[in-house]
Formats: C-alpha cells, sequence, structure tokens
C-alpha cells in the first residue's frame, strides 16, 4: 500500500500503564503496559483466552482494572465508565456482533450519532424544526458512511436478514458514525471469507487514511495482523511478551513459542 | 419514499409526432442537445441518487455541463478524430462525457466496465486512444496497469477520486478539474462550443462501440451519427416515446442496446435517464423511479419472477390462494386486453377487480407501476415467462437487432406480440433472408465498417449494403421474423428441409419436466431426441402420482415419465406443425436418457451447452438406436460421480414414437 508510508503517525494519544485485571482468581491481565500514537494501526495479538478482549473492555471503560492507570488524550482516568469512553471518542465494535437486528442498516448506524444530537428531548417527540434540521444534518452524515463502506443496497434492509461479513461492515458503519478519535476493533474478520476479509481490510485502510482514525485491532489471522499494522502488541496469559513492528515480532523467540507451542 | 421527488407523468408538450420536425436541422447528438435545452429547458435529462437522495439535471444544466467537459477536454489538447475511451458503470457524467466528446469531433469508445486489463488494453490499442474517462479508482488502475505498455493513452479523467489521494502521476485529473479548466476556456472564448459543434456532420463517426467478442478479438463497429439518430428517431416515432419517459440506465454501457435506449433515443425523444447508485441496487432504484420505459434480458425478466414466486410462497394461505386464483384469471385474459382484443364482460370485471387486489400492488412492489414499453431481447425466453408480465399488463415485447444494426432490426408492434417470434422488420428496415437459411438486412443503421479491420467488413457487409446477422430464421404466416439459430448449426434433413436443431431444444426446454434436450436430424431422414427429466419437476409430479421411485435412472424409466414427456413433445410438433418452414423438423422418436447431462463428463460446457458433437458420439448406439426402428437400446458409459472416482453405467432405454401432424392449415390461413 503506497498510502500508508506516507500517513503520519503523531503523538501518544492513549498510554496504558502497568494494568492488572483479575475475576476473582483469574488473572486476565498482569502489568501491561504500552501505548498506541494518533493514526497508527495497532493490533493486539495472542492465542485464545490471552486476555485482548479484557484488553479492549479496559481500554473503553468496561471493566475496571484492579490496577493501573489509562491515560487518553493526556488525561489520566480511573473509574471511567463505557458512556464516558464514547462521549471522548472511543468508538468499538464486538466479536459478536452487537446489532440492533429488527432495525434497518441505517437505523442502526444512525444510532451511532446519538452522543452528537443535541436538540432537547421536546423538539425530538415532535419531529419538528431544530429537530427535524439536526436529523437531516446527521443523516447526511450517515450517508456519506453508507456510501464509504459500499453498503447501499442494504440501507432499508433489517440487519437480522443480513448475512454475517456485511452485519460485520454495518457495526463497523456505526462505530463510523460516532466520528471517533480511536476505533476498536473486536476481530473484524472472524468468520470471513477471503473475499470478505479483503474488503474489510480495504476499509480498515482506507478509514485510516481518508479520517486519520486511530485504529486498535485483535485479529487471530496473522498475515492480516502482518499487512494492516504499524506496530504489534503481543499477549499471552495476559502478560505482554512482544511490542514492535510486525517484523520484530514475527521473529521474537517468545512469540513464536506462544504461537507453536514449546516443548517443556 | 425518503425525500425522493417524483415527477408525475405529465402530459408531453412535443410528443413523438413532431420530433422529426424538432430536430430536422440537428444532424449530430451535440445538435440536438442544443435543441433540446431549447425545447425542454426545465424538464428532467439524467438523475443519479448521491447519499441516498435522487439528483437531477435539466436539459440546460446538461447542456451547460457538457460544454464545460468538451472545452475541457479541447483544453487538454483533444482533436477532431481522436478517440477518447469511457469506462466505468452507467453514470451521468460518462453519459454526458460522450456527447461532449462528439461536439469537439472526437470519437467516444465506450468500454466494458468488467473488462479486466489486458482486455481494456486490447480496445485502447485497438481504438489509438489518447485519453480515457474512468469512473473511479478500480477503473484507473487498470488503465495504469497498461498505460506503459500502451503509450498511446495520454490521459486519464477520473469522475470519483475516492482513494486516489496519493496517486500523484501528472496525467491524472480529475473530471471536475477538466470542466474547471473547460469554464475557464468557454469565459475567454464565449462561442468556442458552438463554433465546434457547427462543424459536425451527420455522416461523421459518432461512436465505436465494441462487440463483447464470443469469436476471437472483439471488433470495433464504426457507427455515423445519422446511424444512430434515424435508427432512434424512427423507433421513437414506432413506440410514440416522448419526453415524459423515465428509464433507467442499468445494462453495460458499451453494450449497443443500452446506446440506444439510455443516450440516442433519450436525446432524440428527450427523455429522462436515470443511473442507479450501484450494481446491487438495480431492484430498489427501480422501484423509486418507476420507469416507464424498461429492457431487460430474458434472464433478467426470468430473475423477477422467480423471487415473486418464492415470496408469494411464503405468503399466508388467504394472499396465496387469492394470487393463484388472480393469476389464472391474467393468464386467460390478460395478453388479450392489453392487445385491447375482445373480452367477456364478466372477465373484465374480474380482471379489474384482480388489478386492484394484486396486479396493481404487484406491479408497484416491482417498479413497474408506470411501465409503458418494455423490451426483451438477446436470446428465448420462455412463454410462461412472457406471458407473466404481459398478463399483469406489463408491456413487455421482443425485438430483434445488433451493433452492426445500430440495434432495431425487427420490433413486435403493439396487438401484435407473442413470445415466439421478434416481429416484423422495424422502420425503413429491409430483411431477406438467403438460400441457407441466413437472415440479411438493410437499413440506415448499417455501420460503417469494423475499425482496422477491412477483411471482416468485406465478410460482414455486401456491395449492396446488405449485412449477414449470422443467424438463421424464418418469416412465419404474419410476417413475423423467427430467429431459430446460428446459421452455423442451422443443417439439413435428408429431404433437404431447414434441420434447426437448438430452436427446437428450447421449445422443449421451455416446459418445466424438460431439462436437457438434444437433437438429432442432420442428414437423417426424421428428427429424433434426447431428453434429460428435471428431476425436481418430474420427481413432484410423480409423488402427487403415487409413483414410487429410487431415483434419477429409475424416474427417468418409467412408463409413466415416457408418456408425460411424450405429451410435451407432441405439443411442441404441433407447434412446428404451424409453420411451412419447420413442420419436416416434427420428432418423430426419442428417448430420456438414463443419467443428467453434466459438464464433468465433459458432455456440457462450464456454462451449461450442450456439447451436440460430443454427446452424438459418447451415446453413439442409442443415437443409432433412434434410427433404426428398434425398441430399445443398450448403452454402456463412464461416468464421474462428484468425488473424481469414475464407475460404468449400464442401462437399457426404451425409445418412445410420438405422433407428428400435418402441415396446419387452418392456424396459416387465420
Amino acid at each position: 500500500m503506497a498510502a500508508s508510508g506516507e500517513r503520519r503517525i503523531g503523538d501518544v494519544v492513549l498510554k496504558v500503564e502497568n494494568i492488572s485485571l483479575a475475576f476473582g482468581g483469574v488473572r486476565a491481565l498482569n502489568d501491561v503496559s504500552f501505548d498506541i500514537r494518533a493514526h497508527e494501526i495497532r493490533a493486539i495479538i495472542g492465542p485464545n483466552g490471552a486476555g485482548k478482549s479484557s484488553m479492549l473492555n479496559v481500554i473503553n471503560g468496561f471493566y475496571h482494572p484492579q490496577q493501573g492507570r489509562i491515560t487518553f488524550k493526556d488525561i489520566a482516568r480511573e473509574n471511567f465508565g463505557p458512556y464516558d469512553a464514547a462521549s471522548r471518542g472511543i468508538a468499538r465494535t464486538f466479536q459478536n456482533i452487537a446489532l440492533f437486528k429488527g432495525m434497518s442498516t441505517l437505523d442502526n448506524i444512525m444510532t451511532g450519532r446519538l452522543l452528537k444530537m443535541k436538540v432537547p428531548f421536546f423538539w425530538q417527540l415532535l419531529r419538528y424544526g431544530p429537530a427535524m434540521r439536526e436529523e437531516v444534518e446527521h443523516r447526511r452524515f450517515v450517508e456519506g458512511i453508507i456510501e464509504f463502506l459500499e453498503i447501499q443496497a442494504i440501507r432499508k434492509v433489517p440487519v437480522g436478514r443480513l448475512p454475517y461479513g456485511l452485519q460485520k461492515r454495518v457495526e463497523l458503519g456505526r462505530a463510523l458514525a460516532m466520528e471517533p478519535d480511536l476505533l476498536l476493533l473486536d476481530e473484524p474478520m472472524a468468520g470471513m471469507n477471503v473475499e470478505e476479509k479483503e474488503d474489510m481490510c480495504r476499509f480498515i485502510l482506507d478509514i485510516n487514511d481518508e479520517f486519520g482514525t486511530t485504529i486498535a485491532l485483535i485479529e487471530h489471522d496473522m498475515s492480516v495482523v502482518m499487512d494492516l499494522s504499524d506496530r504489534v502488541v503481543v499477549l499471552d496469559y495476559g502478560r505482554k511478551i512482544a511490542d514492535g513492528t510486525p517484523e520484530e515480532v514475527r521473529s521474537n523467540r517468545e512469540v513464536i513459542d506462544a504461537y507453536l507451542g514449546v516443548r517443556h | 419514499m425518503d425525500g425522493i421527488q417524483r415527477t408525475s407523468v405529465s402530459t408531453p408538450v412535443i410528443g413523438a409526432s413532431r420530433a422529426r420536425a424538432r430536430l430536422k436541422d440537428a444532424d449530430t447528438f451535440p445538435k440536438i442537445l442544443i435543441a433540446n435545452a431549447r425545447d425542454f429547458t426545465g424538464r428532467p435529462a439524467s438523475r443519479e441518487k448521491d447519499l441516498g437522495i435522487w439528483q437531477t439535471w435539466t436539459w440546460s444544466q446538461v447542456l451547460g455541463e457538457t460544454k464545460a467537459l468538451a472545452a475541457g477536454l479541447s483544453a487538454l489538447g483533444a482533436r477532431r478524430g481522436d478517440k477518447i475511451a469511457i469506462v466505468g458503470d452507467n453514470r451521468p457524467r460518462l453519459y454526458w462525457t460522450m456527447c461532449a466528446a462528439q461536439a469537439i469531433g472526437c470519437v467516444p469508445v465506450p468500454v466494458y466496465q468488467d473488462a479486466v486489463a489486458a482486455e481494456m488494453g486490447f480496445v485502447i490499442d485497438n481504438a489509438g486512444a489518447r485519453f480515457a474517462i474512468a469512473e473511479d479508482q478500480e477503473q484507473v488502475d487498470k488503465l495504469l496497469q497498461i498505460k506503459d505498455a500502451h503509450p498511446g493513452l495520454e490521459t486519464i479523467i477520473f469522475e470519483d477520486g475516492r482513494g486516489m489521494r496519493h496517486y500523484a502521476q501528472p496525467f491524472l485529473l480529475s473530471f471536475a478539474k477538466v470542466q474547471e479548466n473547460g469554464r475557464d476556456l468557454l469565459a475567454r472564448d464565449p462561442g468556442f462550443f458552438e463554433r465546434e459543434v457547427a462543424q459536425g456532420k451527420g455522416g461523421d463517426v459518432a461512436v465505436m462501440l465494441y462487440t463483447s467478442g464470443t469469436t476471437g478479438q472483439p471488433k470495433g463497429v464504426v457507427l455515423s451519427h445519422s446511424n444512430v439518430l434515424v435508427t432512434a428517431l424512427n423507433s421513437v416515432e414506432l413506440e410514440k416515446l416522448t419526453e415524459a419517459e423515465e428509464t433507467l440506465a442499468y445494462l453495460p454501457m458499451a453494450w449497443v442496446g443500452d446506446h440506444i435506449f439510455s443516450f440516442g433515443q433519450s436525446y432524440v425523444a428527450g427523455f429522462c435517464v436515470g443511473c442507479p447508485e450501484s450494481g446491487a441496487t438495480v431492484m430498489t432504484d427501480l422501484r423509486e423511479l418507476g420507469p416507464t420505459y424498461f429492457f431487460a434480458p430474458p434472464r433478467i425478466w426470468e430473475n423477477i419472477l422467480t423471487t415473486v414466486m418464492i415470496r408469494m410462497e411464503d405468503a399466508g394461505w388467504i394472499k396465496r390462494s387469492l394470487f393463484k386464483r388472480f393469476m389464472d384469471l391474467a393468464k386467460r385474459v390478460g395478453p388479450a386486453l392489453l392487445d385491447r382484443k375482445p373480452v367477456g364482460v364478466v372477465d373484465r370485471l374480474l380482471y379489474k377487480l384482480g388489478d386492484l387486489l394484486i396486479y396493481a400492488p404487484l406491479r408497484n412492489t416491482l417498479g413497474f407501476s408506470r411501465i409503458r414499453l418494455a423490451y426483451t431481447a438477446g436470446e428465448a425466453i420462455g412463454p410462461d415467462i412472457f406471458d407473466f408480465y404481459r398478463s399483469l399488463g406489463v408491456n413487455v415485447k421482443q425485438l430483434y437487432g445488433m451493433t452492426e444494426a445500430a440495434v432495431f432490426i425487427c420490433i413486435q408492434p403493439d396487438g401484435e406480440v407473442r413470445p415466439d417470434t421478434v416481429g416484423p422488420p422495424a422502420p425503413e428496415v429491409e430483411v431477406k433472408i438467403v438460400e441457407s437459411g441466413e437472415v440479411l438486412f438493410r437499413s440506415p443503421g448499417v455501420f460503417q465498417a469494423y475499425y482496422k479491420n477491412e477483411k471482416a467488413t468485406s465478410e460482414s457487409k455486401t456491395a449492396d449494403g446488405w449485412v449477414k446477422t449470422g443467424d438463421a430464421g424464418f418469416f412465419d404466416a404474419d410476417g413475423h421474423l423467427r430467429i431459430i439459430d446460428r446459421a452455423k448449426d442451422v443443417g439439413k434433413l435428408a429431404d433437404g428441409s431447414l434441420f434447426a436443431p437448438k430452436y427446437i431444444e428450447n421449445k422443449l426446454k421451455f416446459f418445466p419436466y424438460i431439462r436437457e434436450a438434444v437433437a438429432f436430424g442432420a442428414d437423417r431422414d426424421f428428427v429424433a431426441v434426447f431428453i434429460n427429466i428435471d428431476l425436481a419437476a418430474v420427481g413432484n409430479w410423480a409423488e402427487r402420482q403415487g409413483i414410487v421411485y429410487g431415483g434419477y435412472q429409475e424416474l427417468a424409466g418409467r412408463t409413466e415419465v415416457y408418456d408425460l414427456i411424450r405429451d410435451c413433445v407432441e405439443q411442441v410438433n404441433r407447434d412446428l406443425s404451424r409453420e411451412t418452414t419447420l413442420v419436416g423438423s416434427q420428432i418423430k422418436r426419442f428417448l430420456i436418457l438414463h443419467k443428467e447431462l453434466d459438464a464433468d463428463d465433459g458432455e456440457l460446457t462450464r456454462t451449461r451447452k450442450v456439447r451436440r458433437n460430443f454427446v452424438q458420439d459418447r451415446y453413439e448406439p442409442l443415437v443409432n438406436g433412434l434410427f433404426s426402428g428398434s425398441e430399445r437400446a443398450h448403452i454402456e458409459t463412464e461416468v464421474t460421480f462428484e468425488d473424481g472416482r469414475k464407475g460404468r453405467v449400464k442401462a437399457d432405454l426404451a425409445i418412445a414414437e410420438a405422433e407428428r401432424y400435418p402441415l396446419d392449415q387452418l392456424k396459416k390461413a387465420s
């Protein structure tokens, strides 16, 4: 990709320091630290149960770690819920798609604009005057996303009727509707065929390139990770075992052991 | 429907009858555009959906855009006679490019948008295109791939810049930039466009359309302004198309049909052409636009019908039974009503009721509420499919045409529509059938030449202007042309009468029980066929009859099934007996094959066409059995199973006789 070479990677936007998270006796994360820089694509990889999804949940405030500190856009925070994360510009997609199945693609993506809607409830009830103007404005934005993700044909289709690969795309659209500074993608390509994966890769690169969105993603498909990401964090049993460019990580002994198994 | 401004069907101001008078001084398309901007100033000309909302350009806006583009191209150095390739899906800007190129004496060359880079390279090279206008990054990438090998291509202009911010090549320009340059030029020289347009003449080359080239390399068909203009005008008059029509352009711009329907006729009649949002949204866009004039190949008509039938299966029983009842009525009286033939008062009233309950809502769902005229062409359409639409009140008609004729050779006039003919010759077209059965035509639409291909031109076009179509056909008693096959596939029976295997096979395959048929008869005394039954359809029928069977082979051998198929064969024979030319091709003997013809065994091509000679060799004992008069034939063949293993299958097949009928004079007289 000629595009990624020219992209300017900026300063650190998110810093994760010494995070430890346990559920009762189960250690999910153990003293993990890393950072994410503006405009980069950062991958978090690791075997099953390594703590990748837990890490995303910590970042967007769904889990509260027992130890450690998270700094987002220079503000350190502790008890910080998903709503705060969303209103400060962190959007995410889920490993198991979390859309409103009975609603259309358009309406699902419109829900991503929720935090941007400022007109009082009263006007919204009437759907008149300022509420109508606001809705038109948001609809225009959402239509831009629909065009960007090439899902015009399913604009009015209830999401529950769509194939899996398209549902993933709609979920991505909803996250984009928030105009996030940081986009967290939890296994965006799980369960997709090769063609769907290629499409999704292209969209991720385009989002990063056209909107300059910072992206953190969890992914199992190593070739995808190596192609997409600027830097990779590797987790294993809740510990960070490597951090660096795809080339560095690929040749790291511990990473190879974690993925291929090691004889003891 | 969400902010779509649907123009109501207004009364045309000019109409079809005055089109000729209106355009008497306009002999090129740019001149027509100027006339349209004058006559239809505020009327819609192009539509496109942008961010979910239909955007409309009027004729005077289109003139403005085209002027800017023409001047911009000229500022880039385009000179009279230059070729400009157009690559992309149907987009208003690409249609404007056609006229803009013509305005400055250049020749637009639309290229099939799904062509791979190498195919595109052939056309660009053969045409010698200096400029290419591409829709988006996908097309630009293909052009960039071939640019080094074809240095004649100097400049690439793109319409949609998405994903191309990092493309730094100096020869890449955006459409908007070209128009901006053009507006600068027009500001300095306001008379530029009109002066350039005035230099054009009717005999100039208007467009080059490459035939898709199923055999060998594609050939560039050169059409002049008057070729396209006269055929468009004639068809507009015949079908009474007016500026109030609304169409949807969704078939490739490089195909002659689209060029005539969405460009030629649109300019001549002044009607509006809508472009779908994307290939996947055509059905939705169709419903939103509600075209009055629509073209679709048989495949698409069939797909729409299948969707309707599947969704009806899922409906509740009340809806299902209403649908069935009223569709039966529609089949009986609908086509007659459409053709304004006499229909009883009770049926008329019932049809009105059906229209209220079923037909109108269904047409609305499909986007056919306002349809006045629809065409199908390209291949044979099943009579059931054809009748379905006509019985709903959708005026589907057949036409016959080709690129070399600027489309129209034959059109079915209103009131004379039938599924098995393509109609009488279109206005100003002469058609003759030569000794070999091949159809020849001569018309004002006859192409100028194949570009840089003297040999092919002289092979297909005679000195006195007749063009060989390569199709075999004949005129029936009503003066309608029937196309039966490619001329090279048509043979003769031993008695010298015409034998058109595909025509017979298609007739058989229109029966739901018959999946595949192979007809034999070249240089034989009579026609005999192999039949493959359709396991799903015949299986279903067998279940209802209480016939027990273990599989395809057993079902195919049942006498009841032979009787069922014999009815189909005899029905085909009755049809054939109505045509003097084909009365001798009635099927005398047939057998039902013990296995389905399969591409894995080499019996079919991957696109499911029968490989006749291969089948004939492989089943030689069966063919001999058909023509020897014996009642059974034995065969042992090798088959390939789904998992790739091979095995041998032995079978002893019954051969059945079918009744043949004398020439049906009664029908002929009527």
